[in-house]
């Protein structure tokens, strides 16, 4: 009989692979699907996985992936962070709101002022934001021992109503006509993050997801306390051992993933979004916790898992406008690939043996 | 302002209605967590369930059918999570995830010819003299049999729990996986049957909404109940009854916030919206210094080791 | 870098050549906040581009990409259309308006058209429908219909749009039935079918026997239903499922006349940038058939205002009027100009409770 054993190490050639055989089967499957749906599979795969990178329109849509994945990967990073260490921070949407109001609501204070200053201090009041809101489940964790996953969630919905309400008020437009949303925040230039070379997509956010991805890599790699992170999700016995005050590790992990949640807010609504809406957040909070898992919640990885999920976006978009797939078969197609790299990375971690019968 | 518009026995039977799509979800998702595993898929599983037993009613005519219909679908989505973390070993919250994604995008592919259709009406209660009761009738005996099975469910899931040998290994398991399995127990098996138990119950709770309480299918009509069913359970601290209390607490703040707009109660509106998460949080908070109510190995996977 | 950003523009405009010269087909995109099958808005907005391929055959090429979240992803959407040749776009939420602008600016010659928004450029027009007028017709007839002189009405958001509707129906109510009132909740969602459930069978608890709705699915139709003599009307669409009763009549939104002239316009070369409100008389705002649960006269009486406010005769706001704290709005023959009406923030006399801010 088949049967799974646990390899001693994380097998590094498997680890390497399975997001190509994942992509691969995910290809296959979805394939299947578009023709289903009565449509040519080949050219419904390439339209996803090559029109943005290769196609004709590409000089467009490359930077695009940026922008699409850049809020993504700093969240993604400051969660991870938390993960290995066993702290499941799932409230990134509701810390990605609050620094977006925070911070757009900072920058809007000194309307129509035109200073230097005013983007540094929306920066710092996004982060604060964010990380306020991440502070609330690890205050109560620390203090009472709450369930850190269960409030974060809950923070989310709270988050949601503070959103609608500062959009139809506190927020809104005095010039607006009373629509709902803020100031667009594109055309007040001393809040505007714009693209910081025209056409490249290249913004503030985009420089500080990759400079959340190298701070991460040494982090984990080189200081003390990336190495207790790392021990306290490996090991906690030996973590305590050595000394790892676990409420100060708490107190880190989320701070940092919210106030990385809070930044990617900011950064998205100073810049490509514009403006405080009633339907402001798309999910990126909750989509981010899927892209640390599918990096493995290696720095590396989930820079490019990052980039692999705004591909699908953006390719899954194309597809609909030039093929006329619905929105709901992209979607369809985005879980199967995830249930593949999910359902793969089995084989990093354990070994397929056939073993004479015997009962486990 | 007129607070005497409100009737509090008609207030009482809708938020009954309220909550049963919430409890439903809940009760599955309670039997889950109690088993240790961690389903953040309900929201895609009661979307299936929703547009599986809105279109099953629609084709045959019978509302018996669709909640069938509605659990199977349930039952069978929840074995990709089953693959995923029981087989394949995958990371429990990003299965949920993805689970809940693939869910909402397969629903709206299925629904696609069922927009606009009116489906047959289930029947409701209507027994001759009870049911005209004056206070009692509305609340007690006059709702639509799922509204009942969902209590019923409830009952059976807590003495299931509390008084069977069933009950008693489903806890072992949730409590200390490798304890069970050296007591001869099949984690696995055991794990499996609780998540499509859990499924069941969501497609259960999907189809109440897509055929009872709006009743029409358009995508995306579950509008986030799986996400409060979640938070309920830990609001409940896993506890059947006490999942029951939330379910009309939560059901009932909606409904009490409507009833006093229209009564003319200048309210703010979005934090009374709120007011549901806050009071989880501080439920939470509170059940906090009992270590006990959390299933111990709940979120972590089971491999034997032999 | 520079030179990459030189090229990029370049090659945008050797996309927009190409794709002119490449086809004689007229490509029209469309932009949807929600799926198309919502059974409302988007819904609505996308039997409008089946009848603009069912109008033009061959001649014209429709696209459209769904559910697409207001913001940097709608902008990304419009370029996508417009550097793949549309020559025109209608983007159909709101939420699209600064998106459209910015990519209206990068393609100065594909034309853009922006729905309920009220920023126009050289090559962007903005549309909207007077729902308002519709909501008079639904008044007028809620207020004959009410036995309790409890009218309900569910909300979205506090918002313009939805303000006028709810002045509109009540100054008409109150015209045939002074004893009338309203009561109005507002569920602070666009779109959640069992909270909207949950609002009309509370309205009715409190004794409405006449729901408004300003909200798209039919959940309210089937509280209705249910609770047997209260009357509804359909919203978006016709949900003649429910009629004859408890709908009795509806409110549809007709974007197929607006979306077939404006395609038609750009074929012939004659596309102008337009501020457009159309109401029932240009057949933006439908009235579904008036079923027979209505009274003869009242449908009569109720087809009468449709045809004054289609020909223009008369006007859903004309004075006098008064605002809710009774200070003077309109005097006596005067009627709101289109201003006042698109930022819309008070109620008029007679109405209870205040606007959520």
């Amino acid at each position: 009989m088949i049967v799974l054993e646990k390899r001693p190490q994380p097998s590094r050639v498997w680890s390497l692979a399975t997001p190509l055989v994942a992509v691969l089967a995910t290809m296959i499957a979805g394939g299947m699907l578009f023709a289903l749906l009565g449509k040519n599979p080949i050219e419904a795969i390439s339209t996803i996985f090559w029109e943005p990178l290769f196609g004709e329109f590409a000089f467009y849509y490359r930077p695009q992936l940026l922008v699409k994945g850049a809020p993504l990967i700093l969240i993604a990073i400051g969660l991870s962070l938390g993960f290995r260490a066993g702290i499941w921070n799932i409230g990134a949407e509701g810390q990605y709101i609050m620094g977006a109001i925070c911070g757009a609501g900072a920058g809007l204070a000194f309307y129509p002022l035109d200073a230097f200053y005013i983007f540094p201090i929306m920066v710092i009041a996004g982060a604060l934001g964010g990380w306020i809101w991440a502070m609330i489940p690890a205050f109560l964790k620390v203090k009472f021992g709450t369930n850190e996953i269960l409030v974060s969630l809950m923070l989310v919905y709270v988050a949601e109503q503070m959103l609608a309400s500062v959009s139809l008020g506190l927020l809104k437009n005095p010039e607006g006509f009373g629509f709902p949303g803020s100031r667009n925040l594109q055309s007040y230039d001393s809040a505007h993050n714009a693209e910081l070379i025209a056409g490249t997509g290249m913004h503030w956010g985009v420089v500080a997801a990759f400079v959340a991805v190298i701070f991460a890599y040494v982090l984990l790699n080189r200081h003390m306390l990336g190495f207790h992170i790392r021990l306290t999700g490996e090991a906690p016995r030996a973590a305590k051992f050595a000394g790892v005050k676990p409420a100060r590790l708490i107190l880190f992990c989320l701070g940092m993933s919210g106030a990385l949640a809070g930044l990617a807010g900011l950064f998205e609504v100073s810049g490509p979004a514009g403006q405080i809406s009633i339907d402001f957040n798309v999910g990126y909070g909750f989509t981010a916790i899927i892209v640390a898992f599918l990096g493995r919640l290696h720095p590396v990885g989930i820079l490019l898992a990052g980039l692999l999920m705004a591909l699908t976006y953006i390719g899954g978009e194309i597809a609909q406008g030039s093929l006329g797939l619905p929105a709901a078969a992209i979607q369809v197609f985005q879980g199967m690939l995830l249930f593949f790299l999910l359902a793969l990375d089995l084989l990093t971690n354990f070994r397929i043996a056939i073993r004479k019968s015997e009962v486990a | 302002m007129d607070l005497s518009a409100i009737n509090p026995v008609l207030l009482i039977a809708s938020l009954m209605v309220a909550a049963t799509p919430i409890l439903l979800a809940a009760i599955g998702e309670l039997v889950v967590e109690k088993a240790g595993v961690l389903n953040l898929g309900v929201e895609g599983m009661m979307i299936v369930g929703a547009i599986a037993g809105f279109a099953i009613t629609v084709e045959s005519g019978s509302p018996f059918f669709g909640f069938i219909a509605a659990a199977v679908a349930g039952a069978i989505l929840s074995l990709l999570f089953v693959v995923l973390t029981q087989v394949a070993q995958a990371n429990q919250v990003a299965s949920g995830l993805a689970l809940t994604l693939f869910g909402l995008g397969l629903s709206a592919l299925m629904g696609q010819g069922y927009v606009g259709i009116k489906p047959p009406a289930t029947p409701k209660l209507d027994i001759p003299v009870l049911s005209d009761l004056p206070v009692v009738g509305p609340i007690l005996f006059s709702h639509d049999l799922v509204l009942y099975l969902g209590i019923a469910l409830t009952a059976a899931v807590w003495a299931a729990l509390k008084y069977t040998r069933m009950g008693l290994i489903l806890r072992a398991v949730g409590e200390n996986h490798d304890a069970a399995h050296a007591l001869g127990y099949k984690v696995v098996r055991i794990r499996t049957l609780a998540i499509m138990f859990g499924g069941a119950c969501a497609g259960l709770g999907g189809a109440y909404i897509s055929l009872i309480r709006v009743p029409q299918w358009t995508e995306g009509m579950t509008a986030g109940v799986g996400w409060i069913a979640l938070a309920l359970v830990v609001f409940a601290s896993w506890k059947p009854w006490r999942a029951l209390l939330g379910a009309y607490l939560f059901g009932g703040v909606t409904v009490v916030q409507l009833n006093l707009q229209a009564a003319g109660v200048a309210i703010p509106v979005e934090y009374l919206a709120m007011s549901p998460y806050l009071i989880t949080i501080l439920v939470l908070v509170i059940l906090s210094a009992d270590k006990s109510s959390a299933p111990a190995a709940l979120g972590r996977n089971f491999h034997a080791s032999r | 870098m520079k030179l990459t950003s030189l090229l990029a523009s370049a090659a945008m405009a050797l996309g927009l050549a190409t794709g002119a010269v490449a086809e004689d087909k007229t490509k029209v995109g469309f932009v949807y906040v929600g799926p198309v099958g919502d059974g409302g808005w988007t819904y609505e907005h996308n039997k409008g581009r089946l009848a603009v391929e069912e109008q033009f055959g061959d001649k014209v090429e429709t696209v459209y990409v769904e559910s697409v979240p207001e913001g940097p992803d709608a902008e990304r959407v419009m370029t996508q259309m417009a550097l793949e040749g549309a020559d025109l776009i209608f983007t159909t939420s709101f939420g699209y308006m600064d998106p459209t602008i910015n990519v209206a600016k990068k393609f100065p010659k594909v034309k853009f058209e922006h729905a309920t928004g009220y920023k126009t450029a050289p090559n962007v027009s903005v549309y909207s429908a007077r729902f308002y007028e519709g909501r008079a017709v639904q008044g007028h007839i809620a207020g004959n219909m009410t036995k309790s002189n409890i009218i309900g009405y569910i909300g979205s958001y506090p918002i313009p749009e939805v303000i006028r509707g709810i002045n509109s129906a009540f100054i008409h109510a109150r015209k045939v039935n002074p004893d009338v009132q309203f009561k109005i909740v507002w569920a602070y969602t666009w779109f959640d079918p069992a909270k909207e459930a949950d609002a009309a069978k509370v309205l009715i608890e409190q004794g409405a026997d006449v729901i408004l709705q300003h909200t798209d699915s039919t959940a309210p139709q089937a509280a209705a239903q249910a609770a047997g003599n209260v009357v509804t009307f359909g919203q978006a669409s016709d949900m003649s499922e429910y009629a004859p009763f408890p709908r009795v009549s509806s409110i549809i939104d007709d974007w197929a006349p607006y979306y077939i002239a404006r395609t038609q316009a750009v074929m012939d070369g004659t596309w102008e940038t337009a501020n457009t409100w159309h109401g029932i008389g240009e057949g933006m705002v439908a009235i579904g058939e008036i079923s027979d649960a209505v009274p003869a006269d009242v449908k009569a009486e109720a087809l009468a205002l449709k045809a004054a406010l289609g020909d223009g005769s008369y006007h859903a706001f004309t004075g006098p009027l008064k605002k809710q704290d009774g200070s003077d709005w309109l005097a006596d023959g005067e009627t709101a100009d289109d201003g006042t009406l698109a930022g819309m923030n008070f109620y008029v006399e007679g109405l209870e409770g205040d606007i959520p801010q």
